[in-house]
Formats: C-alpha cells, structure tokens, sequence
C-alpha cells in the first residue's frame, strides 16, 4: 500500500491558492505549507478514550471549547495542534510526513473504543494572516470578538468569514491568525481578505 | 449679492475658503462647515422642495436629522442619491443638488394643481379613490407611481465602495453630547472597551447649538476639547463621528451607518469607502441620543420660513446663518427665549408669541431687558404668505381653554416663524431595544421607564442618560452621563478603580444660570402650556387654511379628525390610514402632535392612546453600504474543484450547481451547445469521456451502528452489502417523500462511505445527524463525518474507460477482478485512490477518487493517456442526457418533495422486510397508497426531434380555454444522440397505467404536442453495458 500522504515525488501536488502571490505589506496573506489533517470523533466522557488518545498524540485532548493543546516536539515542524471542535470532536493538524504514522497509532490505540478517525487532510487549506490589522482584517467578514482580550493565544473557533466556514486559529500572542477553509471556498475567502487589505 | 444671510462673524465655519455648489443648476457659495441647507438659507434660499401629496411650497424645517422638507437630489449620473436631507449633507466644493417633486421647477410645479384638488385627496386616498374599477387599476398604478415617488433612484451601477464590520465593546454610548461624552469618558477610565458614535461631523450635541453666545463658548468648547483628549489617550476607546445608529436589535447588537468619505464629494475618496456598516455587539449599551424640538400645529404652518426654534439658534451659532430679518419665536415654554435672544443679538427684529398667559421667569426677563416684545396667551391664527415667503403672521388672544382665537387681529410683519412646543426624547433606539415608554405629565412626552425594565436580560441592559430620558438641564446631563458611564462599565465587568472613582469626582462646576447650555423647560424652569394645535378664526379642517402635524407625508389634522370619523381611531390604524409617522421621516417632528389632535378627538388621555412602534432604521440607510464588500465576485462564493484550472484552459461553460460552479458543456471552436451536448454524449457511449465528479457529497460513516443508520435512513435494506461493494439507496423523509439518492460502499467491517448529490450534501448530513442527535441519541454507536471535498472524482464512462484505467494502474480491473458495484484502493498514475466501480451514464464506468491535492494530476494523466481512446471531457448536461437515456433520476428535478420512491417505479428499492426506516409509516397512509397518483414515465414525441420544454405540463387533449384536466409536467426532456431522438420523463397521473396512450403537451405558444407515454428507459434497457 502506498503512503497516502506522501505519493512519489512524479506526481504534483496542488493547492486552491496555488496560483495566488502572497500578499505582503502591512497586512500579509499566504498559504501555509499543507500540512496533516484528522477528524477526531469520540467520548470525552470515557477515560479510556481520553488516555488512548492521549498517547497516541503526545497530549491530552482539550475539553474546553474553543481551545487547542500542542504537543510539543524538538524540532517546531513536527509539533501537533489539537484544536476543540465539539464535546465529541476535535482535530489534528500535524506533519505531512507524520500523517500516516499518527493515523495508524490512533487506530492502533482506540480500536476497541466507539471513535472515528478520519483523514480530511485534502478537504481544508490554511490561510495566515498577519499584521498589526489582522484582526480588523477579519472583522470585514466574522462576527466573533477578536480582539486580544478576548480570543487569546492558542485559541481556536469554528465560525464563518462572510459566506464561508472558517475555523480559526491564533497560534500565538503575535497579531497573526490561521484560517482553515474548505478547499472550494479558499478562493472567495482569500479574495475577499485580499480586497480587504487593500482598501485599509 | 451671495450670502445674504450670513453673519460677519461667528459659526464653525472655514470662513477663509469659499465653496462653490449648484442647487437647481444655479451656483451658490458657502463654507467648509456648512450644510448644504446652512448654506441654501445663506444664500437666502428659502423654497426647497414640494410637498408629497398637495405639492404645496416647503423650505428648511430643521437642522438635523429630523428634517421633514428639505429632501434633495444629491449629485447626478451614478452618484445621485434621493431623498436625503439638506441639514445633514456637508457641503463640499462642487456639490450638485436639486429640488424634488416638482416639475418643470420648484418655483412652478404642476403638481401643486393637485393643492386645488386637495378635497379629492383625504386621508386614505389611495385605498379610496384607485379602488373601483378594478380594470383600471394598472391605468392607476402608472399615475400614482408618478405622482409618488419622491427623488428618483440612480439608474447606473453604483461606482462607490462601501466596507462594513463587525465591532464588539463593553460600552457603546450612542450620542456624543454633553451626556454621551461624559458617559463615555466615565466608563472608558474604568478600562472598558467603549465605542462613542455621534450622527454629526463634530461631537457635542447641543453644546454646540448655543455655544458661541450666551452660553459660554469657551466653556463648553473647552470641555469637549478635553473630553475628546481624554479618549483619544485611551487604547480602548473608538470614537465615530458622522456615524448614525440606525437599528438596535436584540441581544444589544446594534447597527451603524457611518458616511466616511461621503463630505468630500464624489470620487474623493481615494481607497477610503463612501460609507462604512458597523455591526456592533455591545455588552452594554448607554443611550444617549438627545431630543428633538416638537413644532407647535398652527394655520398653515408648513409655509417656508416657519422653522423648529431650536435650528433657527443652531443656523445662528454653529453656522453663522440668520435665516430672517424679523423673526417671529412661537412658544409654550421657555426654551423658545433662547432663541429669540439669540437673534435678537445677531440682529434681527424679534418678537414672541407666548400661548402661555403669564410666562415668568429668567428667560422672560432678559428678553424684556432687550426689548422683545412678549405677545402672551396668543396665538399665530393666519401666515401672510406671497412670492415663496411669509409676509406677516397674524396673531390672536387664545381662549382659556386654548379652543379658538378671539379678539382683535395683530398682523406682526416677518419672514421666518421660530416655533417651540418643547422637546421630545429621543427613544427610537430605546423602543427597538423593547424599553418600555412611559407619559411623562410632567414633560407631556414619551420617556423611558426605568432602565431596568428595558431588558429580561441581566447580562445586556441599557442605560438612558440626559435629554433623551427628558432630563434637560446640563448638570443633569452630565451626572446622568458619568453615572450611566460608570453603571454600564460595571455591568459589563468594569468595576470602578480608585482612580476612575477620583476622576469621575471632578466634575465641572454647574454653569452659572446665564450659561445654561441645553435647553430648559418642565417643571424647575417655568411650566409649559399643554397646547399644540392652535386654533385659527375658521374650524380645523373646514376653511382654507391646512394645520400640518406630518409635513414630510402632507397629513394635517383634518386628515385625523377624518380617519377617527371614519372609524380609524387606534394609533396603528391612524398610522397608517394617514401615513403619519411613516416613510424616511419615521414622525420625529409629528408623531406626539399626532396623538395630542387623537387624544382631543376621543376625549381620551394620551396614555390611554399607546404610541405606535419605532421601527430601524431611525433615519434610511443605502444598500451600498447594506451590502459593503460583498459586491460583485464577493457576492457569492463561487466554489471550485480542483481540475477548475483545467476546465477554463479547455474552455468549459459553467453551469451553477448550489453554489459551485461546474462544467456544463465544454464547446470546441464553432461549436454551439447542441453540438457540444451531442458529441460529448455520443463519446460517453462510444469511447471514453471524462467528467468531474468532485462536487458529490461524501460521507464517512464508522461505529458499530452504521449499518442501523443505513438502515434506518435509506428505503432498502443494508445488512447484506459485503465489504468492497456498492449499493444505491434512496433516501425519503419522514413522508415517504424521496428527497436524495446516491451509492454507498461498504469500506470495513463497520466503516462505510456514502455519497450524495451535489446540492444534498449538506443536507443529507444536517439530516443523518438530526435523527442520531435527537431521536437515537445517546443510543447509536455511529459517528458520520463530511469528507466531500477531501476527494477529487474523476468519472470515466464509455467501452474505452477500462483500457485507460488498466493503463495506469498495476491492478487487473476486468470484470472478473474488479465486478460492477465495488470498489477497490489501489495506486492511479501513482496516486492512492479509491476506484468505484459505479456507473451513473449506464456505461462501463469508474469513479477513481483521490485527494484532492492530486486531483489536477490524475486528471491530467486519464487526458494524456486518454488521448488514443478519443477520451473526451462531459459536462453536466451530457451527463443529465446520458442519465436519462437510461432513465436514471435526479433528485430535485424529476422529485419534488411530493414523490415517492413507488410513484419512480422503484418499489424494489422499498425492503419490505426491515422492522423500521425513516418514511416507512407513511407508505401505508391513504394519501400515498392511494391509486391515480402522478407516476414518473417516459414520453416520446409525435416529431422525433422536438425538444419538449421542461415544466411544460401534460394534458389528455388541449381544450380552447382552461380548465382543463392536468395530468402532470415533463420533469426531464432532452434531444438524445444515443437514442436518436428527443427524449423526455414526465410525472403523470395513473403514468403506469397510461403506457401506449397518446397524450398532449400544452405549450407557451398556445399549441401543444402528442406525446406517447412509455416505460422510462431509452437506451440499453438490459443494462449490460455498465455490468460488462
């Protein structure tokens, strides 16, 4: 069976901003490199599953809404975010190269418990946007508070930028947001930012 | 000679730059601080408009936004907007307006031949006079569309942009007077997030109505000076100017319109927008919006020069405008004095008019002490009016009970009439908030009841502070402002540091009492004479003379007195059989009047009468700034696939799909879609064609449970399916209604991935997880999540199909190895895929499905390996062909939610072995086991390549008229290439049994065609070739 993630180097790989120059100034836009996406359903309730997930990433999933928890590696690249969806959903962002490996313990450590794992890594790009008006940026289109008092550090919401789904992400204390979208709708979210930022 | 109002000194006016404007095409000057109508009453400007029904002579009312009259066309080609308000347009160099509602000019207007007419068109004229003949009403329609409308909408395409936002706060503070900034810079100091928005280029409310003379300037100046430093130093603290709060919903989630470029004309904007939408969730809201002076309803009040006493002293101060030479002030209270004062020291010849018998009292004695002749317990009974001015007004002595004038006619020589029948509290927001109003006797007016009142819920509550909750005096402002300030800040969470409890003690001294700055009434300073509608020397309503209470829709009292004669006498039905209180003015100068004139006709307190709703906006908003970005290619996402590059290169049309954009046909050179459709179709079933599948719905079902929600949620049944294989299932509602359809393939022992249409998909998983959530919650061990566009779907259809997958794959794919309904996961072009083996055209086919980051790829190596077999890329409307030949339904368009998986002739989709499935009951009740229900069948046309039109509906035999009896519609109908012929699926009643019998299709031209009704499937009726 082939790596899933990972197929030979002869095939080329795209993306839905692809084609699009970063944007670069005060505000700037970019796509990140891809990286590993799985869908985590299961009982937040069962300590089992709580212990079982907990070894195969390397920590605790998070039970408080809109949180994430990181686990932290020597080298940065390999550090993986677990972001609250729901009280029984969560998901992983880690390497590419990790993907498989990740997917195949999770499995491993939570075969017999009731759960999903599910590889949605394809189905979502992730969008920075940074800048000191990142988050004026953002407020063209989000309804949720954004500013510093409110949505902190290694916080994380499902909500929407105009008419798309987003789930955001601040990885740090840094005027810098992640913006996973669904593929089909990267476009508009990264048209709509980019129009944005020209008229501030 | 230009300007020939204006004062030699004084206003906040750049008097060392002069602008030049057009009004009417002829040419004005005025100044940077101007308004528009500063300027027109400058210039000495006084007709501005016609009125809305009698086209009677209107000038400038107001100085705000409460302006009644001066409505204008601003600007012209893209940029003209109607209807706005001469007293809050800022002049700007090169500014084109004009008057509207007349025609061919504002100084002769045709339409004021309906001012004779004006018998003919009481309250209600509308539902009266254009109600009989019915035949004529569209002869009607044309002249009261004409005769109606007031400005004229722009006919081009809007070359502005608009930007909207979301915006949080702990504190909004809506107003920026004296009030507002004191609330503002209280509850800032606690360290509270606070937004102060203020509808005026400057903040300062009334502060800067009287600010120059009288009151002090220096004082207040200074003071707004340093309110404004002190929330500039605070990060916190967001200051909007020239931004109007227009709505106040629930959940303190307000709406502000803020005109940011908009003062400096057309096109000056650079990148900055015209205007800019704040939606604004406040934790705490302080209202603090002020009042509005009420007019006093006398004979033929709405002559211009007859203005609110308030502007005339906001034109002197703030714009160093004298809008008469003698000035006329007509007053029940005290606030009017100012006023005369005021112009009596910019030079006017003044008098009073006081209804009152026996005003006493400061203000009364300085305007003795400069000679202001006091006309007491009178009333203005006639206007003189000729050549677009008044002359004189003609005053009378009331009558105690304030019913008629008596006595001998004084004629007072003037040009304008100040008039004041106090203030009226600013409570639209309040009153969308749900705050509930009180009657004040005191103040005879609406106020908020008590703060805590306003809201059933304690974590968002409102505070009313200053003039809008009737308290008048400065001080009062300003206490009722810093408390409200600091109320809220604690509400929100902000609770009063030792610093904020020091600053907030340092209030400024109370003015001495010649310096009050707000105006002054009600109990403390002077009562008021409860008297608003004055009588003249004929009966309201019954001489020539008009008593406007509504000057902005033409409604006079005769109009009050007509509806509560005719039985209208609630406040709503008032409302609207008069249209008092409607329209952009939403009854700021009228609505109280109103009541008053309603209250004196049923004998009936106010209280006792109700106000009627205020609804958003408070003063109009444009769709531009409604809309904001989301213009153009921002209006609607279009979503794409991520062959999308592919399909432009190769020049597909798109079709709209929900909100995707998928390939529809894709034409070669010359080629129109017929030909396109036809050759697209034709490789399908001869060679190999291509077509982009990624839009599906996919869901991934896991959990021990799956296969009970397959079960339950598709008609068929489930247990049986082995891993690796496919099934179609059809899904109906709890009506046995068919609402989607897709193949579901067993992955694992309890892992299935099922799929959808393309616009079911969000659907189809809202509904799987509403009946796991609600109705087997806690009991179904099932997890489904949406991987739709986790995969790209490439769908190779045709005899050739097999040869190109075998090419690029290193996996045996006959028919033995790799049999109809399966799937397997093995390496396409090097990529990891998920090969179906399903087929939606009939032919041989494979859904290859990979990530989607490998989508582009795999396309591109099925094209270039494809090339040999002819391979050639299908849109969705030869898909839709290919689909029906075989009589294969799409849901939503041969389903209508009225249709049952037996109506399709699918019955063998139906188990009639499982215990329970969603819609199962509802097969068995009578309407749906009923006989001679619609039934999908096929039609075939009299002339083989007539394309029936879809929709088109199906009839026994054609009669001459209607009625006749319906039998149903074509739901599918297309000109087939593989059938050689035109082809069509129709939902007829008894269909099944109607196969063989020739029936008619009614069309738009008023012929029909025979069709023979027959079974649905028009090509391979065996299905052997999607099973070879």
């Amino acid at each position: 069976m082939t790596d899933e993630h990972n197929p030979p180097a002869t095939v080329t790989p795209t993306s839905p901003a692809h084609h699009r120059e970063p944007v670069e100034g005060k505000t700037s836009l970019r796509e990140l490199p891809w990286c590993a996406k799985i869908n985590l359903r299961g009982e937040a309730h069962n300590a089992r599953f709580m212990s079982a997930t907990a070894e195969a990433l390397g920590v605790a999933l998070p039970t408080e809404p809109n949180t994430t928890a990181t686990a932290k590696t020597e080298t940065e690249t390999d550090d993986a975010t677990v972001f609250w969806l729901g009280p029984d959903e969560w998901l992983l962002h880690c390497n590419l190269a990790r993907a498989d490996t990740v997917l195949q313990q999770l499995q491993q450590k939570l075969a017999p418990l009731h759960h999903a794992a599910t590889d949605v890594t394809d189905y979502y790009t992730v969008l920075e946007l940074s800048g000191k008006d990142a988050a004026a940026t953002l407020a063209r289109g989000c309804p949720l508070d954004l500013h510093e008092r409110v949505f902190q550090a290694t916080q994380c919401a499902q909500t929407r930028f105009g008419n798309a789904g987003v789930l955001l992400y601040k990885p740090n204390a840094e005027p810098v947001f992640q913006i996973q979208v669904r593929w089909s709708f990267a476009g508009y979210v990264w048209d709509y930012l980019a129009k944005v930022i020209d008229s501030l | 000679m230009t300007q020939v109002n204006r004062l030699p000194d004084g206003g906040r006016l750049n008097r060392a730059k002069v602008i030049r404007f057009w009004y009417d095409d002829k040419k004005y000057e005025g100044y940077p601080g101007d308004t528009l109508a500063s300027a027109l009453l400058a210039n000495g400007v006084r007709l501005v408009g016609r009125s809305f029904k009698y086209h009677r002579p209107r000038g400038i009312f107001s100085a705000g936004a409460e302006e009644p009259n001066a409505l204008v066309q601003l600007e012209s080609g893209p940029y003209t907007e109607p209807n706005r308000r001469a007293t809050e347009v800022e002049l700007y160099e090169g500014l084109v307006a004009h008057s509207q509602n007349c025609w061919p000019s504002v100084g002769f207007d045709l339409g004021a031949l309906s001012s004779r007419l004006s018998r003919l068109l009481p309250a209600g004229f509308y539902y009266k006079t254009f109600m009989w003949p019915r035949a004529l009403w569209m002869t009607y329609e044309k002249f009261i569309r004409k005769a109606a409308g007031l400005g004229r909408a722009p006919s081009e395409p809007d070359p502005d942009s608009y930007d909207k936002l979301h915006a949080h706060c702990d504190v909004l503070v809506v107003g920026g007077g004296p009030a507002g900034l004191r609330a503002a810079c209280a509850a800032g100091a606690t360290g509270a997030r606070v937004m102060l928005v203020d509808e005026a280029n400057e903040v300062g409310g009334h502060l800067l109505l009287g600010q120059h003379t009288d009151i002090g300037g220096l004082v207040a100046n200074r003071w707004i000076t340093e309110r404004l430093a002190e929330l500039n130093q605070m990060a916190q603290a967001t200051l909007l100017t020239r931004t109007t709060v227009t709505g106040y919903y629930d959940y303190n989630f307000l709406v502000a319109n803020e005109r940011v470029t908009e003062h400096l004309g057309p096109n000056r904007g650079d990148k900055a927008p015209k205007e800019r939408l704040w939606k604004i969730r406040a934790k705490q809201v302080v209202l603090a919006t002020g009042s509005i002076e009420r007019p006093l309803v006398f004979a033929d009040n709405d002559r211009p020069g007859v203005m609110l006493a308030s502007a005339v002293r906001a034109y002197i101060n703030r714009f160093g405008v004298l809008p008469g030479k003698r000035i006329v002030v007509l007053t029940n209270n005290d606030s009017a004095y100012h006023t005369a004062l005021d112009a009596k020291r910019a030079g006017a010849a003044v008098e009073i008019v006081d209804i009152r018998p026996d005003p006493a009292g400061e203000p009364i004695e300085w305007a003795r002490s400069l000679d202001i002749p006091i006309h007491v317990n009178s009333a203005l009974s006639a206007v003189g009016y000729a050549r677009g001015k008044i002359t004189q007004v003609t005053v009378m002595t009331l009558s105690p009970d304030g019913n008629e004038v008596r006595g001998e006619a004084r004629h007072l020589r003037c040009d304008v009439v100040a008039v004041s029948g106090g203030w009226t509290p600013t409570v639209h927001l309040f009153s969308q908030a749900k705050g509930k109003l009180e009657f004040s006797d005191d103040l005879h007016c609406f106020v908020p009841a008590a703060a805590d009142d306003a809201t059933d819920d304690t974590t968002h509550s409102l505070f009313c502070a200053g003039a809008c909750r009737g308290s008048y005096t400065l001080a009062e402002c300003l206490t009722e402002g810093r408390d409200a300030g600091l109320a809220a800040a604690a509400a929100a969470g902000f609770a009063d540091t030792p610093e904020t409890v020091a600053e907030a003690a340092v209030e400024p001294a109370p003015p001495p009492a010649s310096q009050r700055h707000a105006p002054q009434y009600g109990p403390r300073y002077g009562p008021m004479r409860a008297l608003w509608i004055l009588p003249c020397d004929h009966p309201i309503g019954e001489g020539a003379k008009k008593h406007f209470h509504e000057l902005h829709n033409d409604s006079t009292i005769a109009d009050i007195a007509l509806a509560a004669r005719e039985g209208f006498e609630s406040v709503e039905h008032l409302k609207r059989y008069t249209t008092t209180g409607m329209g952009t003015d939403q009854g700021k100068t009228s609505n109280l009047n109103a009541l008053v004139a309603l209250s004196d006709l049923r004998g009936a307190p106010i209280p006792a009468l109700g106000a009627t709703t205020f609804r958003p906006p408070y003063t109009p908003l444009t769709f531009g700034a409604i809309i904001g970005q989301e213009r153009r290619e921002l209006f609607l996402q279009k979503r794409t696939t991520p062959m999308h590059a592919w399909h432009d290169r190769h020049g597909a049309v798109y079709e709209d799909v929900g909100d995707w954009k998928r390939p529809f046909y894709f034409p070669k050179e010359g080629e129109d879609m017929r030909a396109a459709v036809r050759r697209e179709c034709l490789a399908a079933r001869n060679a190999v064609g291509i077509l982009d599948a990624s839009t599906l719905g996919k869901i991934d079902i896991v959990g021990e449970d799956a296969v009970k929600l397959l079960n339950m949620v598709y008609t068929n049944a489930w247990n049986r399916l082995a891993p690796g294989r496919c099934r179609y299932g059809l899904m109906v509602n709890e009506h046995g209604m068919v609402f989607d359809d897709g193949v579901t393939t067993r992955l694992g022992e309890h892992h299935y991935h099922m799929t959808t249409t393309t616009g079911g998909a969000a659907r189809v998983l809202n509904w799987l997880e509403e009946w796991l959530q609600t109705e087997w919650f806690g009991r179904a061990k099932v997890y489904c999540t949406s991987v739709t566009e986790q995969w790209a779907v490439a769908s190779i259809s045709g005899p050739h199909s097999r040869a190109l997958l075998a090419e690029l794959c290193e996996q045996p794919v006959d028919g033995e190895s790799f049999p109809f309904m399966s799937m397997q996961q093995f390496a396409v072009a090097g990529i990891p895929a998920r090969v179906f083996r399903i087929s939606f055209t009939g032919e041989l086919a494979f859904e290859i499905n990979v990530p989607a980051r490998f989508g582009l790829a795999l396309w591109q190596a099925l094209w270039q390996a494809g090339e040999k077999y002819g391979i050639c890329p299908y849109g969705t409307e030869a898909m839709h062909v290919l689909r029906a030949e075989k009589g294969f339904i799409i849901a939503g368009q041969d389903t209508d939610g009225t249709v049952t998986p037996m109506d399709l002739g699918m019955d063998w989709l139906v188990s009639k072995t499982k215990d329970d499935f969603v819609g199962k009951r509802s097969f068995s009740r009578t309407d749906t086991a009923r006989a001679g229900r619609k039934q999908l069948v096929g039609l075939r046309t009299e002339t083989p390549d007539f394309v029936l039109p879809e929709g088109a509906h199906v009839v026994e035999k054609l009669l001459d008229a209607p009625p006749m009896k319906m039998l149903g519609h074509v739901s599918s109908s297309y000109l087939s290439p593989n059938a050689g012929r035109s082809i069509a699926l129709a939902l007829i009643k008894d269909g099944f049994k109607r196969k063989g019998e020739t029936l008619e299709v009614a069309l738009t031209d008023g012929g029909s065609h025979r069709v023979t009704v027959t079974d649905t499937v028009f090509f391979d009726s065996e299905g052997e070739r999607a099973r070879d």
